[in-house]
């Protein structure tokens, strides 16, 4: 369960950061983008898929989640 | 030598892993590649912070390098304890020229060593006694200093102390702020950790201390000055610029720069970032925690000035963004003289770099501006996301090197034959005894500024200076000349 960090480039897209593992990659899905839920199953542009537990509303970015690995 | 090609660069590399044992020949065999500007991910062709082989000559150096050397040290008005034995920080000193005003044992400490200088019987029964005995001392002997940091060196973690315990008693005792690092040089694989261990320090125990304390009285217009160090006065000539186009700098990390400076940086609107790899960390939870954006910027050479410049602007009003037109303006002129002057003297020079945090790809466009051209490059302690910010900077076929070993370097160098090579104080004189330029890349060899446009006109000065240097064609003797001469 890696501690990663979810923020936006200034392109606008999704980044998922994990400074640890030195990974810093744009997200290309994410199962449930608001309004009343966040988060869920997200892909990577590498093609590697993670489980961030869902929150209840779009939070504000970046913010700092735990994610597992799928 | 004209610029060779990519299938020449690529055998070159071939042909240097030649001397290799199999399995180290494929370990640095990934960490060496020929840049090719259109991949998008570093690390599809290069592998990066990783162990440096047993065996071979590494430049690399320590994670308490990189916490006590690069990141708490310039901050001045602090006194870094050097914890352990006294040679990791005597031999250090002052090494690093970060430049500061102040009255240095009176209100100012940086390039004074403090050390609990551990001996055996320390090292047998713990060091913590010691360690509150020479803060106490510290207190008394310079009671001006405002605050303490203790940088742990290898026998810290080895022999277990508490140094969090006695931070948290005599910050309390004191008043003061005592800041424990655990940046001891075993860990991690070079000096990166110990920038990561530094950033997660000032997170925990500098940046909470004014959480609640709004008595700062902020403008719209304030920002900090991020990851300049101040080497030769590098952050007194970007700070310039800076306040010339209207902003505010409310602190420098960590050239010059206090105590609180650092604890008020969370009231700014926008972080500056200039080195990425020492200070992304801290940037990043400012940005999560403070909601304070954060924008990387390069003062070096007037092209990626004016470019940062109008990109630092875009943050902020019209008002700033007319300041960084004006700015531009009149610099420019300025710098268009020093190219008129240094550019027909340097053009179509070859340059290789092995350098550190930024400086592989920073002053890139610096060199550009004069004609000249980086034919290879590498960081000591880069990791993916610095290369993929450099691969876009480079040529296509420029050669690109992760953590070198001494004898890569040399062999790189003799062959390519650049026409200068800029790299630090171990490599200088190799270099300098087969005859080719050197310019000392982290402490600018004694000279600088060289950020900012007055920085630049330093950076071309000293770059003509080395690489035209009469010396350079003295290397024979007269008379051996002479018999090649009439040989030919
Ligand atoms: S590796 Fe350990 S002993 Fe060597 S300089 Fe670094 S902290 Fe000191």
């Amino acid at each position: 369960m890696p501690s990663v960090m979810i923020r936006q480039n200034d392109s606008g897209q999704l980044t998922f950061y994990v400074s640890k593992k030195d990974l810093e990659e744009t997200i290309v899905s994410m199962e449930h983008q608001g309004p009343d839920q966040w988060g869920g199953e997200v892909e990577l542009a590498d093609g590697s898929r993670y489980f961030l537990d869902p929150l209840e509303a779009v939070p504000r970015l970046p913010i700092t989640l735990r994610a597992k690995r799928l | 030598m004209t610029t060779m090609t990519r299938e020449e660069t690529e055998a070159l590399i071939q042909e240097v892993l030649e001397v290799y044992p199999e399995k180290a020949r494929k370990d640095r065999a990934k960490h060496l590649t020929v840049n090719d500007p259109n991949v998008e991910q570093s690390k599809k062709c290069i592998t990066s912070n990783r162990k440096s082989l047993p065996g071979v000559m590494t430049i690399r150096g320590c994670a308490y390098a990189g916490s006590k050397g690069v990141v708490w040290g310039p901050i001045k008005d602090m006194i870094h304890i050097s914890h352990g034995p006294v040679g990791c920080g005597q031999y250090t000193r002052a090494g690093r020229r970060n430049y500061y005003a102040g009255h240095t044992g009176v209100n100012v400490f940086g390039t004074m060593n403090f050390t609990s200088d551990f001996q055996e019987k320390d090292i047998v029964f713990g060091g913590d006694k010691k360690l509150e005995k020479l803060i106490d001392e510290i207190n008394t002997l310079f009671p001006l200093v405002k605050g303490i940091s203790i940088q742990s060196e290898c026998p810290i973690g080895l022999i277990g102390d508490d140094i969090e315990a006695v931070s948290k008693k005599k910050a309390a005792e004191l008043g003061k702020a005592v800041v424990p690092l655990r940046c001891e040089g075993f860990r991690g694989v070079s000096q990166s950790l110990g920038h990561h261990i530094a950033n997660d320090a000032i997170r925990d125990w500098v940046l909470p201390r004014r959480d609640e304390d709004n008595r700062f009285e902020t403008t719209p217009y304030d920002v900090a000055l991020l990851a300049d160090y101040n080497i030769g006065g590098d952050a007194w000539a970007s700070r310039l610029l800076l306040e010339e186009m209207g902003l505010r700098v409310v602190s420098q990390w960590s050239g010059d720069g206090t105590l609180s400076e650092m604890e008020l940086t969370p009231k700014v609107k926008l972080n500056l970032l200039h080195c990425y790899r020492s200070m992304n960390y801290i940037a990043r939870h400012m940005e999560e925690k403070y909601a304070i954006p954060w924008v990387e910027f390069n003062f070096f050479g007037p092209t990626k000035i004016a470019e940062s410049l109008r990109k630092i602007a875009s943050f902020f009003d019209d008002k700033i963004k007319e300041g960084a037109e004006r700015v531009i303006e009149k610099y420019q002129k300025e710098a268009d003289a020093v190219i008129a002057k240094y550019r027909p003297r340097l053009e179509g020079k070859r340059v290789m770099l092995y350098v550190g945090g930024l400086r592989p790809r920073h002053p890139v466009g610096a060199y550009e501006d004069l004609g000249m051209e980086v034919v290879g490059t590498g960081y000591e302690f880069a990791h993916n996301d610095d290369y993929d910010r450099t691969i876009k900077e480079m040529g296509e076929g420029t050669l690109l090197y992760d953590d070198v070993t001494g004898y890569e370097l040399e062999e790189f160098v003799k062959r390519i034959r650049p026409d200068l090579v800029g790299s630090g104080v171990k490599e200088k004189y190799i270099f300098q005894k087969m005859g080719i330029p050197f310019r000392q890349m982290h402490s600018w060899d004694y000279s600088g500024p060289y950020h900012g446009y007055d920085g630049f006109a330093i950076f071309a000065r000293d770059m003509d200076m080395t690489l035209n240097n009469p010396c350079w064609d003295k290397f024979q003797a007269p008379w051996k000349k002479a018999a090649l001469a009439k040989a030919a």
